[in-house]
């Protein structure tokens, strides 16, 4: 095992998915000269030279649909958006075409592409820079929707994803960019997509969380620990497709469950995780099921408010001492 | 009643409600057509007779779709490429068969150019498992990539940088294909194609972009929903262009051949406006109060099919029994396409979870 930056396991998959394929190519914002806005892509324009490491203006419309169309003549686009928050330019490529055009011309092309970037928020940047986009790509089929929370699911799953023959959408974080974490030496490591983990194991709770929540939610459990509450926490790497038995297994064990999720209320991914517990383990449970998420507003600036905005471990465990009746 | 103000604040210019009272105020200026022959050009007798078949199928098609339609043999849109013939024709001979073509939802004429038969269009339209897309896309989703032709697509501007991305793999792959996307006047107006336009001419991406500008986006006419001259927009972006008459396929075919031979030579895009004009409503639900109907009759007198029938009859390439019996023949084509799609099987009920993937099918929560 190697102990590798989030951003260093997202390059060695590009660079590896790169050599290994020389219709890999990656196009975006600062990706070349500039060796990435987050230094994700750092060096590979050196490897790779300026046919296959493209810097593009900023056109987020334009350059997501040249990729699409890439994409459909025999390419396999690597598209970065500097933020998935400014992606939303670029939804009608994404929502409307990369999903769309293999079933509505009845299977005569296939569109093998990821969109990567940050997603969510990272700190005080207001609040058109601080959305999460997961769930709301994964309301629409045909799209595959990854948001890893440690460097060495994100290894795996962005190989599986640049060799994906469907639109994949792969989320960052531009605060776990700099966070270290073992990653499998293996060679050609790669995770299939839809696959959950069990990322702590416990008995008392369940908690369900990816990406940056993952880390609230592993601070919260080792909090709890010292009060003698085992928390089992569930990531399950992909939103889409989900894996939804991996979470049902355990809350059979458990019986409860708390789901944390950065999107904001409304239809989000513990929304979705919520109704299929009760449908799927509704004999099971021996409290209803909690969430935290956003609250139903922006993102404020004010570093106070802020706080108060973003889900954070204490209210993690307050949700797992309600459903423990702890509280 | 409120007192009307003298001056009250306008935006949109006004349209025929309020115009010049019946008098043709013509949407488009059609540029003069080539004084060329098919000979000086390069092209066959054999070559311009298959152009009038080409756009007789065209025409026929379209007529026999939309009596269908007011059938109500099928549903959904139709929008109806008659009296813009001329551009599919002239292009797809000025192109090589293996350049790419793209263009938006009034594409039924572009997949009868490329290699949809009009059995395979007629079910399409029907949404029959026979249909080019099996019945998934309709009207508006023609497409045949076998043979190059990447479909319709339904948002306006939206396959305009996929256009783009089909000359960057072009590029890339380094097989000298030209791309060819195609899209309306109403499509000027979106950002889609600035940014692809920009990016186009900074990146060399061996594309041409064509304005079929048929005077009208959906029901405002081109003065009312766009500024200056189409064409040249390209200067903004240093890209060469050109504007030329869309009713004549052989100055259609003229104009294309030279800019995508140039386009194969130095991978430097175009961005063209041909001028044509639509006869039907932008739908099948358009009741056309935005035109006169003196406007309309005014293009009917320059139809695209009846004058290539003349050029044929004229310069004696055919016979007046020799068009006839084309004629005949692709009224009887039309016809079996009707038969044909009437009696093709709709898709089946597991039809509804195919061709989503190429992967691994995913469907959340399928039941």
């Amino acid at each position: 095992m190697a102990e590798l930056q989030f951003r260093e396991a997202i390059r060695d998959a590009m660079d590896e998915e790169m050599a290994r394929d020389e219709k890999v190519f990656l196009m975006g914002e600062e990706v070349a000269e500039y060796n990435g806005a987050y230094k994700v892509s750092e060096g590979l324009l050196d490897k790779y030279g300026f046919k296959r490491v493209i810097d593009t203006p900023i056109s987020e419309l334009g350059f997501a649909g040249i990729g699409v169309g890439a994409a459909m003549n025999g390419l396999r686009p690597i598209v970065e958006f500097m933020t998935f928050n400014f992606a939303v330019l670029a939804a009608d490529q994404i929502i409307n075409h990369a999903s769309k055009a293999r079933y509505m011309l009845g299977g005569q092309l296939n569109t093998p592409i990821v969109f990567r970037g940050p997603n969510a928020s990272a700190g005080q940047l207001g609040a058109t820079h601080s959305v999460a986009y997961d769930s709301m790509y994964a309301q629409f089929p045909g799209l595959s929707v990854i948001y890893p929370s440690e460097p060495d699911d994100a290894k795996g799953l962005l190989k599986s994803a640049i060799r994906n023959d469907d639109a994949v959408l792969f989320m960052e974080s531009e605060q776990m960019y700099g966070m270290k974490g073992e990653v499998s030496d293996e060679e050609d490591y790669i995770i299939p997509i839809g696959k959950g983990k069990i990322k702590r194991e416990g008995d008392d709770v369940t908690v369900v969380a990816t990406g940056k929540m993952y880390h609230i939610a592993k601070q919260a459990a080792n909090q709890l620990a010292k009060d003698g509450v085992e928390v089992e926490i569930i990531d399950p790497r992909t939103i889409k497709p989900l894996d939804i038995e991996l979470i049902v297994e355990s809350i059979k064990k458990t019986n409860r469950c708390v789901i944390v999720d950065e999107s904001h209320p409304f239809g989000g991914l513990a929304s979705e995780v919520g109704f299929l517990i009760q449908r799927e383990a509704f004999d099971y449970l021996d409290a209803p099921v909690r969430r935290v998420t956003l609250p139903d507003v922006n993102a404020p600036f004010s570093k106070p408010l802020f706080d108060l905005w973003l889900p954070d471990a204490k209210q993690v465990i307050d949700a797992v001492n309600t459903v423990t009746y702890r509280n | 009643m409120a007192k009307k103000k003298e001056k009250e604040a306008i935006f949109t210019p006004i349209g025929i409600e309020n115009g010049k009272n019946g008098q043709v105020e013509k949407s488009v200026d059609l540029p003069d057509p080539t004084d060329k022959s098919h000979k000086d050009l390069g092209l066959s007798d054999d070559d311009v007779i298959n152009m009038f078949e080409q756009m007789f199928l065209q025409r026929r098609f379209e007529e026999r779709a939309m009596q269908m339609y007011q059938k109500g043999k099928f549903g959904g849109f139709l929008h109806l490429y008659i009296g813009q013939e001329a551009v599919s024709t002239g292009t797809v001979h000025a192109l090589n068969d293996d350049d790419d073509i793209i263009t938006a939802y009034r594409d039924h004429g572009w997949g009868l150019m490329r290699g949809v038969s009009a059995k395979e269009g007629m079910a399409e339209l029907y949404g029959k498992a026979t249909g080019c897309s099996k019945g998934k896309g309709g009207s508006m989703h023609f497409a045949n990539v076998e043979q190059h032709f990447w479909g319709g697509y339904g948002i306006v501007g939206g396959h305009i940088p996929i256009g783009g991305g089909l000359a960057f793999a072009n590029k890339y792959q380094e097989n000298n294909r030209v791309t060819a996307t195609f899209f309306g006047d109403g499509a000027v107006d979106q950002g889609a194609l600035h940014e692809t336009l920009n990016m186009s001419q900074l990146w060399k991406l061996p594309c041409i972009y064509v304005v079929e500008n048929n005077g009208y986006s959906m029901g405002t006419a081109a003065r009312r929903h766009t500024v200056n001259e189409i064409h040249e927009r390209a200067k903004g972006y240093g890209m060469k262009s050109a504007v030329f008459n869309g009713m004549d396929a052989l100055t259609v075919y003229e104009n294309m051949k030279e800019i995508a031979d140039e386009v194969r030579k130095d991978s430097m895009p175009w961005f063209v406006e041909i001028r044509t004009y639509r006869y039907r409503g932008h739908s099948m639900s358009d009741p056309q109060k935005y035109r006169t109907k003196e406007e309309l009759e005014q293009y009917q007198k320059v139809d695209p099919v009846e004058r290539m029938k003349t050029y044929l009859l004229d310069n004696k390439i055919a016979k007046k029994k020799d068009i006839e019996k084309i004629q005949e023949r692709i009224e009887d084509e039309v016809l079996e396409a009707i038969d044909f799609a009437e009696e093709s099987d709709f898709p089946g009920d597991e039809a509804l979870y195919e061709d989503m993937f190429a992967d691994t099918p995913h469907f959340h929560d399928r039941k």
